[in-house]
């Protein structure tokens, strides 16, 4: 059957297609699709495939880890700088192995469309010492998906699918194939395979590093890396992932004269390389984020052939590749279409009209004014948009649940108060370890919990802690007194700046609560509704 | 046949139901198609693209290269000129005249409409207008899509298909709403001849 699929739906079909018992993921830009279309899919529901969001991409990972060690097939999705959050865990994943079918697929989203950067996520990859599937089109990923989990089980290895924006967010014709049965419940045949002590970690170290050889074969004969020769051997050109794709825009019915090399599974097939090499006076490498094939060709002197990439500027050293790009790096002319009237003005995103960040920031801003600038620690959601006019009201956004204690930081550094703005899905993510941080020294901040009930920027997925937040504060220890629930409204305005100055004035721990639903999680109840 | 269109828009009004309703067509005409969408920040009131290609022959690159995009089919005047680098020599803007105004340095309309009245091909119509005389102001992307229905190269029977299969499960009244929008569209440009 053909189904016409977003790069992130052909993972999640293929996935599902591949006999998964459990799909883990925090929502998170360009990777969100994938766990939603499980969780709208009948046949998810009717094989009651495990398809609810993780609170955090740790949690995710570890849940999947969990779901493979009892023996059955499980995907973890998530953002390039959700990778982070889920760093040890998955490093930790390679060497412990697995027992049922892991994947974890991870969205890179370079040019920052949605993001703080633009790190690459191969080498978390290569980091880990695992294989990566990095598809170049939408069938790719699907078979990928559905084909890597026999892959993981044939070397008891977690396997990395990398994507980045432009695939993920983009639809084509995807192929579909029959339905693979999940596994049933086996537990490991070792007993230590997954207690890393010391002494098992050692043994299992062992195992990973003596399966890189296997890893490299699979490379070399995988299907998904490719020599196509040609006879201008001038130049060699290495194409990774989804930048074939603008290769071969750039050569409509496949007509390149050069040698090809299209990968699609790390690590890097060796043999191939080393054939391009000694065969072409040149070499080009094409790939979408950071020069990582790039640098290890060139090791550190340099020594060997030309080899053209984002290092020598032959393509610009970041963002997102896109045929236009690499017809200027293969020396084509390129078309330049007509250029932007000075008339046009920027449109950058900004909160609804109605969003009830807004009524936060408007008596934010006045409580804050006896204090002055510069002291309002913010996190990762559409709150940070108060960065921007005519709010101007938070001074930083790092990382999940950075704000609270960033504040705490600087209130030890003598701030006082200093104020952290966060929202209540970030605040379930990684904010309550850095709450009880603040609680267990009682530091002069103030933290606001903009709670709109959902996790808004990626388009109102359900919240973990939804109307729970209050009691997570007092179990966490904050003072009752000092933990003030509002209601954002334009009326409640007074009201809101009274208590903030209150709060703001307290020589320790509070916590205000703003209380109201997403503008567009409502609309979109009301349209349903109506619907049915 | 190729046919490459930027879709362009504010996040929210809409762009991808027209993108839907092409590819709909152009499936159902045995064609390939790509699309690449905007997710994420800029959805929330911001500037929003998407590349829709459409071939007789399988599609390579999922972005459309500059300077060679056939139309620019823009639901917001002012976002019908910010993708004009991927405009072709021969390309069309066809564009919806009402503004969505959300900044404080909007350009003034005469300006605006002269600056987009300059190019070489180009059809301006105010679809909210047009919508709102139907019955319904959401169809006004629809109304813009009818507006685009004689350069697309699908034949109009095919987009009416896209329609019935997008809104279907909606029900036949707004089958019939989105049916009568795409007409109302065509015929404002053809009234113009």
């Amino acid at each position: 059957m053909k189904m016409f699929l977003l790069g992130a739906e052909a993972i999640a079909q293929g996935a599902m297609d591949g006999g998964i018992s459990g799909i883990y993921a925090y929502p998170g830009t360009p990777s969100t699709e994938i766990a939603e279309y499980v969780q709208r899919s009948k046949l998810a529901a009717r094989k009651k495939i495990h398809s609810k969001w993780s609170v955090n991409e740790k949690t995710a990972m570890e849940s999947g880890l969990g779901m493979s060690y009892a023996g059955k097939r499980a995907m973890v999705c998530m953002k390039h700088v959700g990778l982070n959050v889920a760093a040890d865990p998955f490093i930790n994943s390679a060497i412990t192995g697995i027992n049922g079918g892991l994947i974890i697929t991870v969205a890179d989203d370079p040019s920052m469309h949605s993001s703080q950067n633009e790190q690459d996520s191969r080498y978390f990859g290569k980091f880990a010492m695992i294989p990566i599937f990095e598809p170049s089109n939408q069938q790719e990923a699907y078979d990928m998906a559905r084909e890597g989990f026999s892959f993981s089980e044939k070397y008891k290895i977690p396997a990395m699918i990398r994507i980045t924006t432009r695939l993920s967010h983009s639809r084509y014709g995807v192929e579909t194939k029959e339905l693979i049965d999940e596994n049933s419940i086996s537990l490991p045949d070792d007993p230590k395979q997954f207690i890393l002590l010391p002494a098992n970690s050692r043994v299992r170290y062992k195992i990973l590093l003596e399966n890189q050889k296997n890893f490299k074969f699979e490379s070399e004969t995988s299907p998904y890396n490719k020599y196509f020769d040609g006879n201008d051997k001038s130049l060699g050109i290495i194409a990774c992932g989804i930048s074939y794709n603008y290769l071969i825009e750039n050569y409509p019915g496949l007509n390149c004269p050069h040698p090809i090399i299209k990968i699609g599974q790390y690590p890097l097939p060796q043999k191939m390389i080393e054939r391009l090499n000694s065969e072409c006076e040149k070499v080009l490498i094409l790939e979408e984020g950071y020069p990582i094939v790039e640098e290890s060709l060139k090791g550190f002197f340099n020594h060997g052939k030309t080899i053209h990439g984002r290092l020598d500027e032959t393509l610009p050293r970041d963002g997102e590749l896109n045929p236009t790009i690499v017809a200027r790096a293969l020396g084509f002319k390129t078309k330049e279409g007509l250029p932007v009237p000075e008339l046009i003005a920027n449109r950058p995103p900004e909160l609804c009209s109605g969003c009830s960040h807004r009524d936060v920031y408007d008596a934010l801003n006045e409580a804050m004014k006896i204090y002055g600038e510069k002291r309002v620690f913010s996190d990762i959601g559409c709150y940070t948009l108060g960065a921007l006019p005519p709010f101007n009201s938070i001074n930083s956004c790092v990382d999940m649940g950075a704000s609270i204690t960033m504040a705490k930081g600087a209130a030890d550094a003598g701030l006082i108060p200093s104020v952290a703005v966060i929202g209540d899905s970030t605040f379930t993510h990684s904010g309550i370890t850095g709450l009880l941080d603040a609680v267990n020294e009682n530091s002069p901040v103030t933290i606001v919990i903009s709670d709109n009930s959902a996790v808004a920027m990626t388009g109102g997925q359900e919240s973990s802690a939804s109307g729970r937040i209050k009691e997570i504060c007092l179990g966490v220890g904050v003072q009752p007194e000092h933990v003030r629930v509002l209601t954002p409204l334009k009326k409640n305005h007074n009201e809101m700046v009274e208590v903030m100055a209150e709060e703001l004035a307290y020589n320790g721990v509070s916590v205000i609560i703003a209380e109201r639903e997403c503008i567009q999680t409502i609309t979109k109840k009301k349209k349903n509704k109506t619907e049915l | 046949m190729k046919k490459d269109i930027i879709l362009a828009g504010v996040g929210g009004q809409g762009i991808l139901s027209i993108a839907a309703v092409i590819g709909l067509a152009a499936i159902e005409k045995g064609l390939f198609v790509k699309q690449a969408e905007v997710h994420g920040m800029s959805q929330r009131g911001g500037a929003v693209q998407s590349h829709l290609r459409i071939s007789s022959n399988e599609i390579a690159s999922d972005l459309i290269p500059a300077g060679e995009a056939d139309m620019i089919l823009s639901v917001e005047p002012m976002e019908s000129l910010r993708y004009l680098p991927f405009l072709s020599n021969d390309g069309w803007i066809i564009t919806n005249s009402t503004p969505f105004v959300n900044i404080p340095n909007y350009p003034e309309m005469k300006l605006l409409l002269d600056q987009i009245n300059s190019y070489k091909n180009v059809i301006v119509i105010n679809a909210d207008e047009t919508a709102k005389k139907i019955g319904s102001l959401k169809s006004s992307n629809v109304v813009l899509l009818g507006a685009s229905s004689e350069h697309l190269d699908i034949p109009y029977r095919n987009l009416e298909s896209g329609i019935r299969q997008l809104f279907g499960k909606k029900g036949e009244s707004v089958v019939q709403l989105n049916l009568a929008a795409l007409k109302a569209g065509a015929d404002l440009v053809s009234e113009k001849k």
